[in-house]
């Protein structure tokens, strides 16, 4: 009876403490997140054009004067649009906005041409609707038959056949700020506007402006 | 009288699910995220409907703070090293090894050539002594200015795949991106992407 004792084995605790573990990863996972950044900051690709003179004039009388709309981005956060061609000889034919939904965009929207539509409108449409087809059958559009329909609509070519498109001039006067470059440009992605172009104040713009008394 | 016996309680408590949760926590951090670099100037970018995502790699980050002082820097520090040495030899600035070192380290440089040895000469130091200096970008007698040759140099390092990144302050005026981005147009470098943090259209 008492071999027996003795030879029994001694039943081992297996219960490891996991404390220090749990401590040391707290410190690790403090580390992270403080040293790192989670999100990766967005981007915008912008496309200059060229200084190269003689292209850009060529471009620049490319576009008929009803479906083109020039924005001048000018100091204290103000926002001034002219439709069609500039008139430099009349002031009042700059208008005054605001920024955001209620302002610029809504005058882009607005914008109707010579032959009666609302290209801005109607591109946008378009989109809303190759976005909903997107999203019942995310399959059937990858991101490369997206962005192909995405440029056509953007070239204005709907289903509904062939609709003008407009073209946007962004002026941005010296006191204005990056940020409202950056909304300018913005407003162009939510209009879903394929031609725009950020070009310099000229001389007669600088008239123009000053006339108004706009900073 | 009978004594009351107290039951003696287990404290033990079991840590492995805790410490299963933790290592879940702590693997998802370090996949996730990206390390944050210890910038020159603190810039605080303006918001934008776009979703489109910096580039990973092959990218030359022009930062430019409120007042319009200009940096340069790239995303990996072997390519920051050799676009530092490509500068100096550029301007024959002679730097020690200890300097080389400093401007790998470095996330932005942004100092006129003839500071550049004593700035990085200052190791730690560097964004306390550059912050309150940028690149020049005035030329000189019709030559490249320094800032064009940085991004030159980038470029002849780096090969056409480069991307340029600029990281402007939501404040800064725009006579100082007209500049900017008129000398990087001179040079025919017309596709940049702007750093923006996210916002909603309704906004």
């Amino acid at each position: 009876m008492a071999k027996k004792k003795a030879s029994r084995q001694k039943k081992m605790n297996t219960r490891v403490d996991f404390t220090p573990m749990v401590d040391m990863m707290m410190l690790l996972i403090t580390f992270f997140m403080l040293c790192t950044s989670l999100a990766k900051p967005q981007t915008m690709n912008l496309t200059m054009p060229s200084n190269d003179e003689n292209i850009s004039e060529k471009d620049r009388n490319a576009a008929k004067a009803s479906q083109t709309v020039t924005i001048f981005v000018c100091g204290d956060n103000k926002i001034y649009h002219v439709d069609g061609i500039p008139k430099y000889d009349d002031p009042n034919c700059l208008k005054e906005t605001t920024w955001g939904k209620d302002g610029i965009r809504e005058v882009l929207i607005k914008h109707v041409t010579e032959d009666g539509s609302t290209p801005v409108a109607d591109i946008m449409a378009a989109k809303i609707k190759l976005d909903q087809k997107k999203l019942a059958n995310p399959a059937a559009y990858p991101d490369s038959v997206y962005d192909a329909a995405l440029t056509k609509i953007k070239k204005g070519e709907l289903e509904s056949g062939k609709v003008p498109t407009m073209t946007i001039i962004i002026k941005c006067t010296d006191n204005a700020t990056y940020k409202n470059m950056v909304d300018a440009l913005d407003e162009m992605t939510i209009c879903s506007i394929g031609t725009y172009v950020i070009d310099k104040i000229n001389p007669q713009d600088a008239e123009l402006l000053a006339k108004r008394g706009i900073k | 009288m009978g004594k009351v016996k107290v039951k003696k309680a287990d404290v033990w408590i079991d840590m492995t699910p805790m410490s299963d949760v933790m290592v879940l926590l702590l693997t998802f951090f370090m996949l996730t995220s990206t390390f944050v670099k210890n910038e020159a100037v603190k810039v605080v970018t303006p918001g934008s409907v776009s979703e489109i995502k910096v580039p990973e790699t092959n990218v030359l980050t022009i930062l430019c703070d409120k007042e319009g002082r200009i940096f340069v820097g790239m995303d990996n520090p072997r390519k920051m090293g050799d676009l530092v040495s490509g500068m100096a030899s550029t301007y024959s600035v002679s730097l020690t090894k200890k300097d080389m070192e400093t401007a790998q380290g470095a996330a932005s440089i942004g100092v006129a050539m003839d500071n550049l040895a004593a700035a990085l000469a200052q190791g730690e130091k560097l964004n306390e002594f550059q912050a309150d200096k940028g690149i020049p970008t005035d030329s000189v007698n019709g030559k490249m200015s320094q800032f064009q040759d940085w991004v030159q140099t980038a470029r002849d390092n780096n090969g056409k795949d480069m991307k340029i990144a600029i990281k402007a302050d939501e404040g800064t005026p725009y006579k100082v991106i007209k500049k900017m981005m008129s000398e990087l147009q001179d040079m025919n470098e017309n596709r940049y992407y702007l750093i923006t943090s996210l916002k909603s259209s309704e906004e």
